[in-house]
């Protein structure tokens, strides 16, 4: 009688997809959220979408260009690909609500990734109107996702009117630089009741994991990926980092020892 | 012979003859079926809204869709 094989054929064992994140009650097979800004043209960003295994993605709201070919609506919707409006581009309470209303009847969804920042160098996040505005929205029935900075009292205020989930910066948008204050991160983490999503600053895919690994429910990210050299295999490993971090912090990684700590048994010591 | 209405459509000024509606607005800029927003002096007009929305002299209409960013 031949034995049945025990071992378990590679990739078969427990994966990141069995673990969903929750935003709003509802349900998604994978934790990198994708923007589509800084891609070279709709085919390299479908590409690398495809590639990213992504299920939400965010598109910004701008007037119609008759001479625009292709949308990138048609894009995520033959690809079974939820959009996320943004309101990128708004700088006080009173645009973000009016472009998250017009992103509303435009796209037929309630979910909107709030930005209201502060100047076009640093693109930082101005607080004091990212929560008026996220408060308002609210109100008037939206799931409102924040990009927020890496302040654990504002992210507390932001959850604390409503907002589905916190999406702290880990450097300014674009720049590359990668967590910045992981230290931060761990606090807005440690409190919170909503997702924390890492959104912002991503330059490659250890910091994606490092993201997951400090505790983070997903990432979102878009230039590290639309303007790497080869598009679609940054994707590839921005969706198996995000995985690899989020499986390594639950399996909770061992205590940072001051000396070593022998991993083999003590040899019987052989005579001098 | 009515005179044309001068209107600003996505930042600029325009020509449109009397009765013009936001769904023909629409239809001069766009032949998408999806994804596209209408507002008239920044508040929102719903679609189902369009074919009856008729607009005025100096009306700001902008006509949003979805682009990459973010």
């Amino acid at each position: 009688m031949t034995a049945e094989p025990t071992t378990a054929a590679p990739g078969s064992g427990p994966r990141a997809t069995a673990d969903p994140l929750v935003i709003a009650g509802r349900e998604f097979g994978t934790r990198l959220i994708m923007g589509t800004g800084g891609a070279p043209s709709l085919r390299v960003l479908e590409e690398a979408l495809i590639a990213s295994g992504t299920e939400l993605t965010t598109v910004a709201m701008r007037r119609v260009d008759p001479a625009a070919r292709g949308s990138v609506w048609d894009v995520l919707h033959r690809n079974g690909i939820r959009p996320l409006p943004n309101t990128a581009g708004c700088f006080t309470a009173t645009d973000a609500l009016r472009t998250a209303r017009l992103a509303r009847e435009a796209l037929g969804t309630e979910w909107i990734k709030l930005e209201v920042v502060a100047d076009e160098r640093t693109l930082l996040p101005d607080p004091v109107e990212l929560l008026d505005a996220a408060e308002r929205l609210v109100d008037e029935g939206f799931v409102v996702l924040p990009y927020t900075n890496d302040d654990p009292v504002l992210a507390r205020r932001l959850e604390q009117v409503g907002c589905a989930a916190v999406m702290p910066l880990g450097a300014p948008i674009g720049s590359g630089l990668g967590i910045r204050n992981p230290h931060n991160i761990e606090l807005i983490v440690e409190q919170a009741g909503v997702p924390v999503i890492l959104d912002a600053g991503i330059g490659t895919a250890s910091e994606a994991a490092l993201a997951m690994e400090l505790g983070c429910d997903a990432v979102l990210l878009a230039t590290a990926v639309t303007r790497a050299r080869e598009p679609a295999l940054m994707a590839a490993a921005m969706r198996d980092a995000v995985a690899a971090g989020r499986m390594a912090r639950r399996a909770g990684r061992i205590p940072v020892r001051r000396y070593a700590q022998a991993s083999s048994p003590d040899p019987d010591r052989p005579p001098c | 012979m009515r005179e044309p209405v001068q209107v600003i459509i996505n930042g600029e000024a325009r020509d449109v003859p009397p009765a013009t509606t936001v769904a023909d607005v629409v239809r001069s800029l766009t032949s998408a079926a999806n994804g596209v927003a209408v507002a008239v002096n920044d508040q929102v007009v719903p679609r189902t809204g369009w074919a009856d929305t008729a607009i005025g002299p100096d009306d700001r209409v902008d006509v949003l869709t979805a682009v990459q960013g973010g």
